[in-house]
């Protein structure tokens, strides 16, 4: 890759708004109740052929007093099964999904692909995780977290992100946890936006 | 596996006094849904510089255009727009096949969404979303009606200026960016608590689109200009830069 030349000036990012209750309308309309679009972007990750464990993912939002989020929109990009982020490499794997949080349970569901392992900086591997983004009504700029796999306890130990996270109560809200009572694998990460179990957030 | 040079892919670091905080008590939302905790800052790896790639294949030829993609036997009433401008990056360069989604209020305030409740009526012929791909030169155009101010439930009076809500994919993960597009002149903007989250004046004017008098089209429709700056990516002064100055010369 040819090197940038180093700019004059440098532009200061537009400003975040908050995403507002009617996400919906622009992001997922049929939720809002109606269509305008033939094709519904990023509603899913399968596609035919895709190599990989399937898997769920669910949970819910939850904010300060507990209450479910039911607002939110929540956005994931992942590696494919090889570890490979989309692109010429990964073979029709968009690795990229949204979903939004139900307007009565508060509930999410996303359907993709157990994500292989990425390498990470200085040639550390990170272990098997999926990047999530989420916005709501009262979130002033996206916030960043992970989902990682409980079941991938020794790739966990060594991953260099999670390391970053001081002691385990804040590292387990990262965790998604699998869970036998839905369809296939499934796995559950309820995100805490605030209070006891808050879940750790990022800054990218 | 190909490792690309990630020293020379990433972003600068974001920076906070361009965004508003967290919590901001006068935005009463965010009180319960403002983390306490601080951010853990990442460096950057493949998982924060790589992004999703979208085609334009994928969209449909009016999705750009909300003046007719929810019209089913007629126009819908009020003040026609375009609202177009450019998509770069802190750099100044474009920001080339970027997904722009926008999301609005009819003329009189109200959303077609099953929770809005407000007492202006739904127009049957606008739906409020549209999506365009920015093209080479970072460059995106929707037609549109002008949205209305609208209250909402906040302190007791509190009315939004009217504004579009646009959502940004960028090229990066990281570059991810949903914001509001406010209209220049409108009175309500000064006295938005959603606005007033944001700090800083000159950010602020950032998200006030401008009359575009040359681009107005007579007897058809007024333009509006709103210009989009996402992260950049950072030019690094050791391995590739260094090299590449040694072959020039």
């Amino acid at each position: 890759m040819n090197p940038l030349p180093i700019p004059q000036v440098v532009l200061r990012e537009t400003a975040s708004q908050t995403a507002g209750p009617y996400v919906h309308i622009g992001l997922a309309p049929q939720q809002a109740g109606f269509d305008a679009y033939r094709n519904p972007i990023g509603a899913s990750l399968l596609v035919d052929g895709l190599e990989g464990q399937p898997i769920v993912l669910h949970g819910q939002v939850l904010d300060g007093a507990g209450a479910p989020v039911r607002d939110a929109l929540l956005e994931i990009w992942q590696a494919d099964a090889h570890g490979r982020y989309a692109g010429a490499e990964a073979g029709g794997f968009r690795g990229w999904a949204r979903a939004c949080t139900d307007f009565d349970g508060g509930g999410y569901r996303i359907d993709t692909i157990k994500p292989g392992r990425v390498m990470g900086r200085d040639g550390r591997w990170m272990a098997p995780h999926i990047n999530v983004w989420l916005v709501a009504r009262g979130i002033n700029l996206g916030l960043h977290t992970r989902i990682y796999f409980a079941d991938e306890a020794e790739a966990n130990a060594a991953d260099p992100v999670l390391n970053l996270i001081d002691g385990e109560a804040r590292r387990q809200t990262l965790l998604a946890l699998p869970d036998s009572s839905s369809d296939g694998l499934a796995y559950r990460f309820d995100i805490h936006l605030q209070g006891e179990r808050e879940t750790v957030f990022f800054e990218l | 596996m190909w490792i690309p040079a990630q020293s020379a892919d990433e972003l600068y670091p974001r920076d906070h006094r361009d965004h508003p905080p967290a919590l901001t008590p006068d935005y009463k939302s965010s009180v319960l849904r403002a983390p306490r905790h601080a951010l853990i800052a990442l460096q950057h790896s493949l998982s924060e510089i790589t992004g999703p790639v979208f085609h334009g294949e994928e969209l449909g030829a009016l999705d750009h255009d909300l003046t007719r993609n929810y019209a089913h036997q007629g126009s819908p009433i009020g003040e026609r727009i375009i609202v177009h401008g450019f998509v770069r990056d802190q750099n100044g360069r474009p920001a080339a096949n970027t997904l722009v989604e926008i999301w609005q209020a009819n003329a009189g305030g109200r959303y077609r969404h099953r929770q809005d409740q407000y007492l202006a009526p739904i127009d049957p012929h606008f739906g409020g979303c549209g999506r365009a791909l920015t093209d080479e030169n970072g460059y995106y155009f929707f037609r549109s009606i002008k949205p209305g101010p609208y209250p909402w439930r906040n302190r007791a009076n509190d009315w939004r200026p009217a504004h579009i809500h646009f959502s940004l994919s960028g090229t990066a993960y990281a570059q991810r960016l949903i914001t509001q597009m406010y209209f220049e002149g409108d009175p309500l903007i000064a006295s938005c608590p959603i606005v007033g989250t944001i700090g800083d004046e000159e950010q602020v004017r950032g998200l006030i689109a401008q009359l575009d008098r040359r681009a107005t089209v007579p007897f058809d429709s007024l333009a509006y200009r709103f210009d989009i700056v996402l992260r950049g990516r950072r030019a690094t002064l050791f391995e590739n830069r260094v090299q590449a100055t040694q072959e020039d010369l």
